[in-house]
């Protein structure tokens, strides 16, 4: 009886183990689009067959022992209990393989650290729960700057609809990288600790409020890369993906272009005379986009964590207390964070006008983004 | 311990236990403590085992089902929190204080009253640390390793009663550190020599030395987290001065001995059971010594091995890479006298004899995704991913917890003098084992295909396996219910067993009757 067991549980850990090998393709660490993924995949195999190695001879031998040394078959035990040389050889040769995977190992690791000799500096700030990419630019002005969040309609994470084929991989925009080239990425943070991971370009580094971390790239083919944040940052840890768009270069000019007359045009827009419906328009999908994931769609908020903006008593006060908190954010509680820095005079302002009046708040508030620019000089 | 000798001091040889609540409460006696620290330690494992099952059932499918995401933090907290300090290190702790004076002929610890202590302060922190899931704002969300400033500045309020928890928790287990290492070195029979204590007991010293030195650091840690919440410190905020990197170094200083804590008693068991059922002395004792120290000497100096991505320095990187290589060396030896100690053996399979032939190879199995965590370049694409979760899960539940569950087969006759039904050990035995595999090998692959850990909901190429996890972890958690049923059937209703159940046993907890009276050795046994 037992030996069947036995068997069965041989054979259960065969099936286990082919199935490591089989799977390569789909459920293996990817090889990734970089010179460093692929060294760390060749190091990450190394290690395997390694073990796999010092699992056959000394699985091999325990099973050897639990089918011919069983008293069941008359087995009678042996007395020899010490051997200094047997203990020095499995002390030493083991040794000896973990000083070569180190040396291994060295190279890849020294090729990490260099940061030195980039082309273009990103600056990765994560925020709970979304990142900014900067491209840092000597002249400030000329500086591309945004936001990038989560895309997955709440329809697909609560079942309502099907999920798509980049479910929770997906965001509203990328970072958008130039191939071949080398980008050195300074990341930090504005809360709590994230941590910016692509898998297939073997990059992982903690972004943590008040230090500065750096890393690099270079992206050796064109594609979509998907990865998420992989630091416990609260309640939507799971729900902050990295997607990086890698084009090549005269395609990355082009987008690079495209996105400072973004910027220009922005500018232009909060000088213009803006309409009740205009903003009420833009307020709601900057609320939806920055403001939701505490303060929930309905306003309602998920007390007592983060309170309703329904009925609240700043969204329904004085006009200045509210955009002073939304602008600088709450003194007593950092999870409002200041979104001054983060939002755009017109997103401040057409999502505050929002918050005055969706809901049945109704206080028939206008705030124009010439508030905002007023309200920050006078500050 | 001298005063045994007067007349007038009544000879307590001859009294039975208190009656009713009373022997319970105000025991000073170690079998009765190691009782209540091992039922206690069960009902841990039990609400741990409650909190998996939630997290398990909320990752059974993509898309959000049973719970949302901010109690589902709080959940992987819990479990974590539960697990460590209420089910495993509780359990070596029972294991102790049952089994160390029986293995070196002691009449009891040495520090009796402090033992009770030690052991009644537990129920007030698990008490209080559970009480928090009621609390406003939820029970803690950041984490079993709750890094700052997620746990400080951004915690809910119940952080603080989570804080003096871990601080009750930290005192209990350094009074029952200190307890095991005044036993040890005072108490032993004479002719007990260092070289000749059972493998149990020398772990256990080496693991009660690892914890006075490493509680206290906890200790500290959380009181830095008090005074950054309440008393306008910044030890970890960057803003006032301080770091979280700091808080990384001081929590995995304590850390990582922790994980050595709960798997240096467990090598102790296994060096018991496998020499028993292969009839055979144990291979290299002297080595294996050599390896415990080694380990527990090199535990301290791998810390930041768990924090290669927050952006150490180089040569950092280098330094805790190679340590913790290192570790392969000892704990490799471990593994090897194991195996030849059953080879030419003459092996039979009783339940404890599974769980530690299971445990020799599926703690290896983590042991190997250790080595693989260890080497830098690759940690950073497996760094918080379900490959980590994956490894530790190897290393603790077929690892400590299944030597635990060996320990109570091995010794249950001897506690409560009867036989266990040895066809629902092997049962359980069985189920447990392929649950164990079901749930954390697949974790292995979705861990190295992308997914990160403590995450609620996940891309949908990580389906399948998440779906093939959780329904071992559903038969893993259901076949614990038959390990409680076997062991109250046991108490009730097994078979008398003898003073010596296991014809390869040896040692000195062997030679007292079965069940072992209330107090034993109070003339010490002549050991030669
Ligand atoms: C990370 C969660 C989070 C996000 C995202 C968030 N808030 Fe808040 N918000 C809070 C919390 C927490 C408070 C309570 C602060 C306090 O207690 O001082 C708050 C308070 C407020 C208040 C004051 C409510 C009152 O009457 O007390 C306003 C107005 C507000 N938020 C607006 C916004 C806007 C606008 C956005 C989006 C641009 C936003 N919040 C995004 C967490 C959040
Ligand atoms: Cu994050």
């Amino acid at each position: 009886m037992p030996s069947k067991l036995l068997k069965g549980g041989v054979a259960l850990f065969a099936v286990l183990l082919s199935a490591v090998t089989q799977a390569d393709w789909t459920l293996n660490m990817p090889q990734g689009v970089t010179d460093i993924s692929d060294q760390v995949y060749s190091l990450h195999m190394l290690t395997f067959w390694v073990c796999v190695g010092i699992g056959v001879v000394v699985f091999g031998v325990m099973f050897y022992s639990i089918i011919k040394h069983r008293r069941s078959k008359g087995a009678v035990a042996d007395n020899f209990h010490e051997s200094t040389a047997v203990e020095l050889a499995w002390t030493l040769i083991p040794a000896a393989i973990i000083v070569y995977i180190g040396i291994q190992a060295f190279p890849v690791l020294k090729n990490m650290y260099d940061f030195e000799d980039s082309e273009l500096t990103v600056e990765i700030v994560g925020y709970q729960w979304k990142w900014r990419y900067t491209y840092l630019s000597d002249d400030p002005t000329q500086q591309v700057s945004y936001f990038s969040n989560l895309a997955t309609p709440a329809e697909q994470i609560r079942n309502r609809t099907d999920k798509g084929e980049n479910y929770l991989l997906e965001v509203d925009e990328p970072l958008v990288l130039p191939v071949g080239s080398k980008v050195r990425f300074v990341l930090t943070a504005a809360d709590v600790i994230h941590s910016w991971w692509v898998p297939q370009l073997g990059v992982k580094k903690d972004a943590i409020p008040g230090i500065v971390n750096e890393s690099w790239t270079i992206i050796n083919e064109p594609g979509i890369y998907r990865g998420q944040c992989t630091e416990l940052c609260g309640k939507d840890h799971g729900f902050m993906p990295v997607v990086v768009q890698a084009l090549p270069q005269a395609e990355f000019d082009e987008w690079m272009a495209g996105k400072k007359e973004e910027a220009a045009k922005l500018a232009e827009l909060t000088q213009k005379d803006w309409t009740y419906d205009e903003l009420m328009e833009v307020g709601e999908s900057v609320y939806q986009k920055n403001c939701a994931s505490c303060h929930q769609a309905n306003g309602e908020g998920l007390p007592p964590t983060f309170p309703a903006l329904k009925d609240s008593p700043i969204a329904t006060g004085d006009v200045m207390a509210h955009i002073d908190i939304v602008v600088n954010g709450s003194a007593q509680n950092p999870a409002m964070a200041a979104f001054g820095p983060q939002l755009s005079e017109v997103d401040l302002a057409a999502v505050i006008t929002y918050e005055r009046n969706a809901w049945g708040n109704d206080t028939g508030d206008m705030v124009t983004p010439v508030d905002i620019l007023n309200y920050n000089a006078g500050q | 311990m001298t005063t045994t000798t007067h007349d007038h001091h009544d000879d307590h040889a001859h009294h039975g236990p208190a009656k009713g609540l009373a022997r319970w409460l105000f025991s000073t006696n170690h079998k009765d403590i190691g009782t209540l620290y091992l039922w206690f330690s069960f009902a841990m494992f039990f609400l741990g085992g409650v909190f998996a099952m939630v997290i398990r059932a909320e990752l059974f499918q993509p898309g959000l089902q049973l719970v949302e995401p901010a109690f589902f933090n709080q959940m992987t907290t819990m479990h974590g929190l539960v697990m460590v300090f209420g089910a495993v290190m509780p359990a070596f702790v029972g294991l102790a204080n049952w089994m160390i004076p029986l293995m070196i002929g002691a009449p009891d610890m040495a520090l009796p009253r402090m033992n009770n202590l030690s052991f009644w302060i537990l129920p007030f922190a698990f008490a209080m640390l559970a009480s928090t899931l009621f609390m406003e704002g939820g029970a803690p969300n950041f984490g079993w390793t709750f890094y700052a400033p997620l746990s400080t500045t951004y915690a809910p309020p119940s952080v603080t009663f989570f804080i003096f928890a871990v601080h009750i928790m930290g005192a209990s287990s350094i009074m029952g550190a200190i307890n095991v290492i005044a036993t040890i070195i005072n108490m032993r029979a004479p002719g007990m020599t260092w070289m000749k204590l059972p493998l149990f007991v020398w772990t256990w010293l080496i693991t009660a030395f690892l914890l006075i030195a490493v509680m206290p650091v906890l200790a500290g840690v959380v009181t830095m987290m008090l005074m950054d919440i309440h008393f306008g410190t910044a030890f970890f905020d960057a803003a006032g001065g301080g770091s979280p990197v700091l808080f990384q170094h001081v929590f995995w200083f304590f850390g990582h001995p922790e994980v050595y804590i709960m798997i240096l008693p467990a090598f102790g068991v296994v060096s018991a059971i496998i020499p028993a059922f292969s009839r055979k002395k144990l291979f290299g004792y002297s080595s294996m010594v050599y390896a415990t120290a080694s380990i527990a000497f090199l535990s301290f100096i791998v810390w930041a091995h768990h924090m290669f991505t927050v952006g150490i320095p180089f040569a950092g990187e280098l330094f805790f890479m190679i340590a913790t290589m290192l570790i392969a060396v000892p704990t490799g030896v471990k593994v090897f006298n194991w195996v030849t100690t059953m080879f030419r053996g003459s092996l039979t399979f009783e339940t404890p004899m599974l769980f530690s032939i299971a445990f020799v190879v599926l703690f290896t199995i983590g042991g190997f995704s250790g080595l693989m965590l260890a080497v830098a370049p690759a940690d950073f694409q497996y760094h918080d991913t379900y490959f980590v979760v994956a490894h530790f899960h190897y290393v603790l539940v077929p690892g400590a917890v299944f030597s635990i569950m060996a320990a109570a087969y091995y010794w249950l006759p001897k506690w409560s003098g009867r036989m266990y039904n040895e066809t629902l050990g092997k049962t359980h035995f069985w189920l447990s084992f392929v649950g164990v595999n079901v749930t954390f090998f697949p974790q292995h692959f979705i861990g190295l295909a992308g997914m990160p850990r403590r995450i609620p909901d996940y891309a949908v190429q990580f389906a399948d396996f998440n779906m093939v996890s959780s329904i071992g972890a559903f038969l893993f958690g259901a076949s614990q219910l038959l390990f409680l049923f076997i062991v109250i059937h046991t108490i009730v209703a097994g078979k008398k067993a003898k003073a010596k159940p296991w014809d390869g046993a040896e040692g000195l907890e062997w030679t007292v009757p079965s069940p072992a009276p209330f107090h034993t050795f109070d003339t010490p046994p002549k050991v030669d």
